[in-house]
């Protein structure tokens, strides 16, 4: 008990190292060194956060799985010292309306399942031969176009866009217009009145969207939230958020785990060639998983509040005290990965917690996945001589952005 | 192995199913779980235990026999 006090002096009784952190040069897929040291010696600790505030800091992966199905962890951002993630989620909370990402069960699970029915694993399955043909299509034109082409543009970012474009009922002749304002909208350094102005322009645009589909539904994930919200099963407003929640959520995580993805593959070329010469579903499947473990690219920490005391670790969270839960440290943790910083294909990687953890664990998980299996096990096979077509270290990394990823990957084949 | 599960607790994540399509199963209109069989054979045991501890909602119990 009384070592237990002195941790407590040492880490979470001060004012903490300042989250995020930064990583190390030359060492883009590894989380930052701070991060890791303080995992090894304080799985439970405390850091300091944009605005001063000294929210707890969860980054075992032991510590996270306890903490994340914990009912007394909440993800109310009205209540208490919530840790929010930026000046204008701060400003933007009090007027949210509930949402899946800011209610806590029983509200929690019936929003969820209002809305979960397009992304279930059957119906994600049945579009597989769809995103096989996006992306076929993708590589063909790559293919047809001038080298070095820009795999974010070329394939990374389409592919998501087209597929929640098709799979909400989107026109995606409108991809720049969301892509612009969901990169804004999520964007930590622009100001505030900026990502409320794209978040707005978003909002509008599904708003639209939503009343026509109220006046002349299709077979599509907004059709079925105007079907809900005719026979009152939800708001109008609440379906326009879940839109642009599902819009924004969609692209710019997958379009990251296909650029870095496949710079980390070019990196490990023996893994690459698994990839490559595989042909077995279950292995394309596994890749994928560790692939999510090791790039983590949800870097900036998944916020809750403590509804009630919580005792984990020897340490006491209190009733009201933010809670950070910060993933790439989990993911890296060598007591739950042996040889974590390896990029291991053959390693199962299932336990991560790359989609989070908990109730509020992605709902586009089984969408994601299937992107990501559809073109690893595509791509290279296709474009067996792909490489990177610039010098590594002339590579810039995005660190602002809700996810860590590569700002432009030069190819050549 | 006997299998239970907590309806009011599942947020429809499919990894049960995605794990022990044998044992889980998922309803087509929200996703909660539905359960084909409680007392699976033992040669599925690993994948259940599988499911169980991906579950992120903790919804499903095991009772080792």
């Amino acid at each position: 008990m009384a070592e237990t006090q002195t941790d407590t002096a040492d880490t979470a009784g001060g004012p903490g190292p300042e989250f995020p952190m930064p990583r190390a040069a030359g060492c883009p897929f590894a989380p930052p060194p701070a991060l890791e040291e303080l995992r090894d010696a304080s799985p439970v600790a405390k850091v300091r956060i944009w605005d001063g505030s000294t929210p707890w800091f969860i980054t075992g992966h032991a510590q996270q799985r306890a903490i994340l199905t914990d009912p007394r962890l909440s993800n109310d951002d009205h209540i208490g010292d919530f840790p929010h993630v930026s000046a204008y989620r701060a400003q933007i909370a009090p007027h949210t309306p509930k949402l899946i990402t800011n209610t806590d069960a029983p509200e929690h699970t019936r929003l969820r399942r209002m809305v979960n029915g397009p992304l279930l694993l059957k119906r994600v399955e049945k579009m597989r031969p769809a995103i096989q043909k996006i992306v076929d299509d993708l590589i063909d034109d790559m293919l047809a176009g001038p080298q070095p082409a820009d795999l974010l543009t070329a394939l990374a970012l389409p592919v998501p866009s087209l597929v929640i474009s098709e799979l909400l009922g989107v026109r995606y002749e409108d991809h720049e217009f969301f892509q612009h304002n969901s990169s804004t909208a999520l964007d930590r350094d622009v100001a505030p009145e900026v990502a409320r102005a794209a978040s707005a322009a978003l909002s509008g645009y599904l708003d639209k969207l939503l009343t026509e589909k109220l006046a002349s539904p299709g077979d599509d994930a907004m059709s079925e939230m105007a079907a809900r919200v005719t026979a009152g099963e939800m708001t109008h407003t609440e379906a326009v958020h879940m839109g642009v929640a599902m819009l924004i959520a969609g692209h710019e995580t997958t379009a990251t785990m296909i650029s870095l993805g496949t710079l980390a593959l070019f990196q490990n070329p023996e893994q690459l060639e698994l990839l490559r010469d595989s042909d077995d579903p279950k292995f394309v499947a596994g890749a994928v998983e560790e692939l999510l473990r090791y790039l983590s690219i949800v870097h900036s920490g998944l916020r809750r509040v403590a509804r009630e005391d919580i005792e984990i670790d020897g340490q006491l969270i209190r009733a009201g005290e933010g809670v950070v839960v910060e993933i790439s440290a989990a993911n890296w943790d060598t007591k739950a990965f042996p040889g974590a910083d390896r990029l291991d294909l053959t390693r199962n990687a299932r336990l991560h917690n790359a989609f989070g953890f908990g109730p509020h664990q992605c709902l586009g998980q089984s969408l994601a996945r299937v992107e990501l299996q559809v073109v690893y096990s595509t791509l290279y096979r296709r474009v067996p001589t792909l490489r990177l077509a610039t010098a590594f270290d002339q590579l810039e990394f995005e660190e602002s952005g809700t996810t860590y990823g590569v700002r432009s990957l030069p190819v050549t084949w | 192995m006997h299998v239970e599960v907590d309806e009011p607790k599942c947020v429809s994540a499919g990894l049960c199913v995605m794990s022990a399509p044998d044992v889980f199963d998922q309803r087509d209109d929200d996703g909660v779980v539905i359960l084909l069989d409680s007392d699976p054979d033992t040669a599925l045991d690993e994948e259940v235990r599988e499911a169980a501890g991906l579950c992120p909602a903790a919804a499903i119990r095991l009772v080792e026999k």
